[in-house]
Order: structure tokens, then C-alpha cells, then sequence
């Protein structure tokens, strides 16, 4: 540990901030990162546990302008309020129809996995829907579910069946959604999978291979268990990415038909900036029940990291 | 490696598997290539409805340049102001807090960097009415700046979480070393740390572009019209302005995806890098 030296020339100007340098100086490189989160996410947080309480329309403060309603709004939403429930529903049907990104990205991986020439640039445009924006793969999805010119129609013409308006009925427009939410996830899911497999041993593949394992069985018990990091991410990431999804329904269907798309993301999101009119309130109760469905998700993630942290402490 | 090489399968399957590529390929980027299709048929052909057919004339340059006449070139740049300012101040503010969580033991450690990773897995919508007030309230609202602000501190998280690990696996006697020799910390952080964050920096600095550059619901909530807005708000009135246009739609919408897979292209090793070394350990 460096100590001041007898040698040192100003001792008396340099030796307070010498002394605790180390102690100090992680918070000096802290301070204006935990300032800016604090103002930007932090804080807001708790802003909109309290907004929530209220009636306010946004416009004036919230304490002069805003009514204290207590629970009320959750009352509401969760009573009364319909569109809160297909929102919720949908939610659902994102979360758990959304996952099979996952084995639909390990069996591209598995697919991909070889070493043929040119291999590199089919991962790249395999990967490829994920660099795209969530607006224009919407703007393609649209597209490809046209009734009239869609290459969807198109193919199921050919096959024979009638044409289908997938994004203008209530019962399909949501799978509709999440199958193009679908294409970037699993080219996500893809590329981790791919990594992953980079760094499978190989001796205990040919140990496991002398054994006579091959096929899925070897799939089940000598790969995937070796592949479990990049599930757990591939996994904690599809189901964030689920509940967030809100691009891709403003731009295929705006919550149409019949308000038949919306999520909790996007219901929150109109009844608080649209032309329904601004309630804030309402829309930060919404918001907050989003944001307790989530925390499960992110307090797994954290107990998980804390679990790694506290076996690779140096 | 698993699968079974293909070298070392039968001559058949090996050439099956050869075919198999392209063909899935193709399949996989169909609702890319339909719109591809799309964007250099002329007019003429969508009132024909000749969607899926031979185009009757390339239009690609005519189509392409009707965009570039458009707002669209306004949007593009907006785009650029404001992912690039984001770009540098999350890297800055990160590589800052990286170190500070990646080599001190302090109290609070944990906490703080836990922080940040729970903070980057929010909702954006328990964030939005707040923070549209505090823009609102700084001035800020519906300019290029408020938006930065923003990105800038939300992004922080996700990439403190990733600097901070990155960091963490270098070898700590180099710092030991060096404070032995009396080195200042801060001399240490600039001239030990941050020349061996380069792959960690380049790798953030293409996945936090990405990112920025596709935006949506912050441009929206933030920032409204065509002095502020980035692209991908900007797509959306276009859309509204050319809706039934849709080989104008497709190469707007190809033009707005462009930067991105640019980036994406020529930064490949990098972008994978980051995407599954702040992932996969």
C-alpha cells in the first residue's frame, strides 16, 4: 500500500485527498453516472408509484392540478376496465408464445454450426432481422400479411386456401404480431446459441460420442447443459423483450382491431398521450402493474448475477 | 463440435446440406427480399397488380431518389445527432462507472451496480410520464437534446453492466502494480484500464448505436415533427404521406434500416462480441 513518503514535497496540500485517494476516487468516477440515473430512472420510478395515486390530466403540477384518489385507478383497472384484461391477456400470450424463439433459435444455431465455405456470411444474414428496427420489420410484417398483394396470401393462395386478413382479425392480429416479433428474437436467440456452441467442449463430445451417445440424446445430455449461460440470457431477454413490445403494435395495427392487439405497454401508453385524452393517473397505475410483473423477472436475474458474484469473488 | 461435421457425413447429405443453405436463407429473409422486390418496381405495376411477377421496369433509381427528396433525408440526420452524442456519453459515463464498480471494494458495491442492471430492465413506461415532465420542466421537450439526455442516462445501465464484467476479468495485478509504483488512480483508470477497454469500448459503442438508431418509443414520446425526430418516428408520417405508395414505402423504409446494417456489416466481429460477452460470460 503506498503510504506518503518522507520524501513527499507538500505533504500538508496533498495528504487528506493521498490518504483516502482510494476510497475516494470510486466515487468520484461514480458521481455524475449516478446522478444522471437517479434524475432519469430512479427517480422517476417512484415519481410514477405516486402519479399513480392521483387523477391528473398532466397539464399544471401534480399537487395544485392532480386529485389524490388513493387506489382508485387500481380499483378500476382491475374491476371495471375490460381493456385492461385482453391487455393483460395478451401479455400473456406474448410472454409464453414469444419463448419459442428460443429452441426456434437453437435449431438454426445447430443448423448453422458447420464449417462450409462462405458459412460466415449465411450467419450474418441469418442474424441480420436484428439489426433492422422493430418499426420496419413491422412495416414488412404489414406488408407480408396484405390481403390483397401480401406474399403470406400469396403463398397460402398458392397452396389453396382463401386469402386470410390476418392483422384485421381480433382472434389472429396478435399472433399475427408476435410472429414478426419472432424474426428478430430468434436471430437473437441464434447468435447466442452459436457462441455458446463455439465453446462446448469438444473432448467430452467425443467421450460422450465413444459411449455411443448421439442425435438428441446427445443434445439433451452432453450440449445443452453445457449451453445453460446462454439459455438463462436468451431466456431472462425473450421474456423482457415480450412485455416490452410495444413498436411493433403501434405500427401493425395501432391496437386495432377493436382494441383487440393491446398490451399493457401500449394501453398504458394511450390513455396517457393520446387522443383519448391525457390520463396520467390512470396511465401510471397501468404502468406500475407492468413494472411489478417485471420486477419478478429482473429480481431472478439479479439473484442469479448475486449467485455468480458470490461464487467468483476475488 | 456438435453437430457432426458435415466433412465427415456422406458425400449425399454433404451436397443436400449445400442446396439446404441458400434455400433456408431465402425463406428466412423472404419478407426482406418481398420488400426489396417492392421498392424498384415502377408505380405502374401495383395498379396492374402485378405484385409477384417480373417487375415491368426497374425503377430503382427513380423510387430511391423520390426518398431522398422527401423529409427523409431531415430524419436521417436527426438520426445521426442524436445516436452519435448518446454513443459518446454512455461510453464516457461507463467506462467511468466500470471502473469505479470493477476494481474498488467499497460498501455499496453491489447495490450500486445492481442498480444499474434493474434500471436497464425497466419498462419504459413507468419511466415515461416522469420523465416527459422533467424534459418538459428543463425546456428540453421536442429537441434533440432532451432525447440525448435521456438515451445517454438509461443506456448507462446496460453498458455499466457490461464494462463493469469486462473490467472485472483483467488481470488486477496490473493495478497492484501500478499503485505500488505511486501511481495516481486516475493516472491508473487512463493509462492502465482504458487502453485495454478498447475491445469493450468498440464492441458497445456498434450494439448502443443499434440501439439508439432504432428507437421508437422515446422519439415519439419526446420529441414530435421533423426538426427533432429521428428516422424511425420519421417512417411513420411517411407512411401516413405515401400510404398507398408502396414502392416509395419500401424504399423508405429500406433507406431508413440502411445505417444500422451498415454498421452491423462492417463491425460484425465486434457487434457479436458485445452482444454476448456482456451475455454470455
Amino acid at each position: 500500500m503506498a503510504t506518503t513518503s518522507p520524501r513527499n514535497k507538500a505533504p500538508a496540500k496533498q495528504s487528506w485527498y493521498k490518504r483516502n485517494e482510494i476510497a475516494i476516487t470510486p466515487w468520484l468516477f461514480l458521481m455524475p453516472a449516478i446522478l444522471m440515473f437517479t434524475l432519469y430512472v430512479v427517480f422517476p420510478i417512484f415519481q410514477s408509484f405516486q402519479i399513480s395515486l392521483f387523477k391528473w390530466d398532466g397539464l399544471g403540477s401534480l399537487n395544485t392540478h392532480g386529485k389524490y384518489v388513493g387506489l382508485d385507478n387500481y380499483e378500476k383497472l382491475l374491476t371495471r376496465d375490460r381493456s385492461f384484461n385482453t391487455s393483460l391477456w395478451n401479455n400473456l400470450k406474448w410472454l409464453i408464445f414469444y419463448l419459442a424463439a428460443i429452441p426456434a433459435g437453437l435449431c438454426i444455431a445447430l443448423f448453422l454450426n458447420q464449417t462450409v465455405r462462405g458459412i460466415r456470411l449465411y450467419k450474418s444474414l441469418f442474424f441480420f432481422p436484428f439489426v433492422i428496427s422493430q418499426i420496419v420489420v413491422g412495416l414488412f410484417f404489414t406488408w407480408f400479411y396484405d390481403p390483397q398483394y401480401g406474399l403470406f396470401n400469396g403463398i397460402i393462395g398458392f397452396i389453396g386456401f382463401e386469402p386470410i386478413n390476418v392483422l384485421g382479425d381480433p382472434n389472429l392480429a396478435t399472433y399475427g404480431i408476435i410472429a414478426a416479433g419472432l424474426w428478430p428474437q430468434t436471430a437473437f436467440c441464434m447468435i447466442l446459441y452459436l457462441t455458446g456452441l463455439n465453446s462446448v467442449d469438444p473432448e467430452q463430445i467425443e467421450a460422450a460420442r465413444l459411449d455411443g451417445a448421439k442425435g438428441l440424446k446427445m443434445l439433451w445430455f452432453v450440449i445443452l447443459p453445457q449451453l445453460r449461460p446462454a439459455t438463462f440470457i436468451a431466456f431472462v431477454v425473450t421474456v423482457i423483450g415480450s412485455l416490452r413490445s410495444f413498436d411493433l403494435i403501434a405500427i401493425m395495427t395501432n391496437g386495432g382491431p377493436f382494441g383487440s392487439t393491446r398490451v399493457l405497454s401500449f394501453y398504458m401508453f394511450e390513455k396517457s398521450l393520446s387522443e383519448y385524452g391525457f390520463k396520467m393517473g390512470y396511465g401510471a397505475a397501468i404502468a406500475v402493474i407492468l413494472f411489478l410483473i417485471m420486477m419478478v423477472f429482473i429480481g431472478y436475474f439479479l439473484w442469479k448475477t448475486y449467485q455468480d458474484e458470490k461464487t467468483t469473488n476475488r | 463440435m456438435f453437430p457432426k461435421p458435415i466433412e465427415k457425413s456422406s458425400r449425399a447429405w454433404q451436397l443436400s446440406y449445400q442446396a439446404l443453405l441458400p434455400l433456408a436463407m431465402l425463406l428466412w429473409l423472404a419478407p426482406l427480399l418481398a420488400v426489396a422486390l417492392f421498392s424498384i418496381r415502377p408505380d405502374a405495376d401495383f395498379i396492374t397488380g402485378n405484385y409477384w411477377g417480373w417487375p415491368s421496369s426497374f425503377e430503382m433509381i427513380k423510387n430511391y431518389s423520390m426518398v431522398f427528396t422527401s423529409a427523409m433525408p431531415r430524419y436521417i440526420l436527426n438520426s445521426f445527432l442524436i445516436t452519435i452524442p448518446t454513443v459518446i456519453g454512455a461510453l464516457t459515463l461507463s467506462c467511468m462507472t466500470g471502473f469505479a464498480l470493477g476494481i474498488y471494494k467499497f460498501r455499496g458495491n453491489l447495490l450500486i451496480f445492481f442498480m444499474f442492471i434493474a434500471g436497464n430492465f425497466v419498462p419504459f413506461q413507468i419511466l415515461m410520464v416522469p420523465v416527459r415532465d422533467l424534459t418538459l420542466d428543463m425546456g428540453l421537450y421536442n429537441t434533440k437534446t432532451g432525447l440525448v439526455l435521456f438515451h445517454i442516462a438509461f443506456q448507462t445501465g446496460f453498458c455499466t453492466l457490461f464494462m463493469r464484467n469486462f473490467i472485472k476479468a483483467l488481470p488486477f495485478e496490473l493495478i497492484e502494480a501500478a499503485r505500488v509504483e505511486g501511481i495516481a488512480e486516475w493516472r491508473i483508470f487512463w493509462y492502465v484500464v482504458l487502453p485495454l477497454m478498447k475491445p469493450a469500448i468498440a464492441a458497445l459503442s456498434v450494439l448502443i448505436f443499434t440501439f439508439i438508431w432504432n428507437d421508437y418509443f422515446w422519439a415519439i414520446v419526446l420529441t414530435q415533427g421533423e426538426n427533432s425526430q429521428p428516422v424511425t418516428a420519421g417512417i411513420t408520417s411517411f407512411n401516413a404521406q405515401y400510404r398507398a405508395m408502396y414502392h416509395l414505402m419500401s424504399a423508405g423504409s429500406i433507406i431508413a434500416a440502411l445505417p444500422p446494417v451498415l454498421m452491423f456489416f462492417l463491425m460484425q466481429k465486434h457487434f457479436i462480441a458485445g452482444l454476448t460477452l456482456g451475455a454470455v460470460k
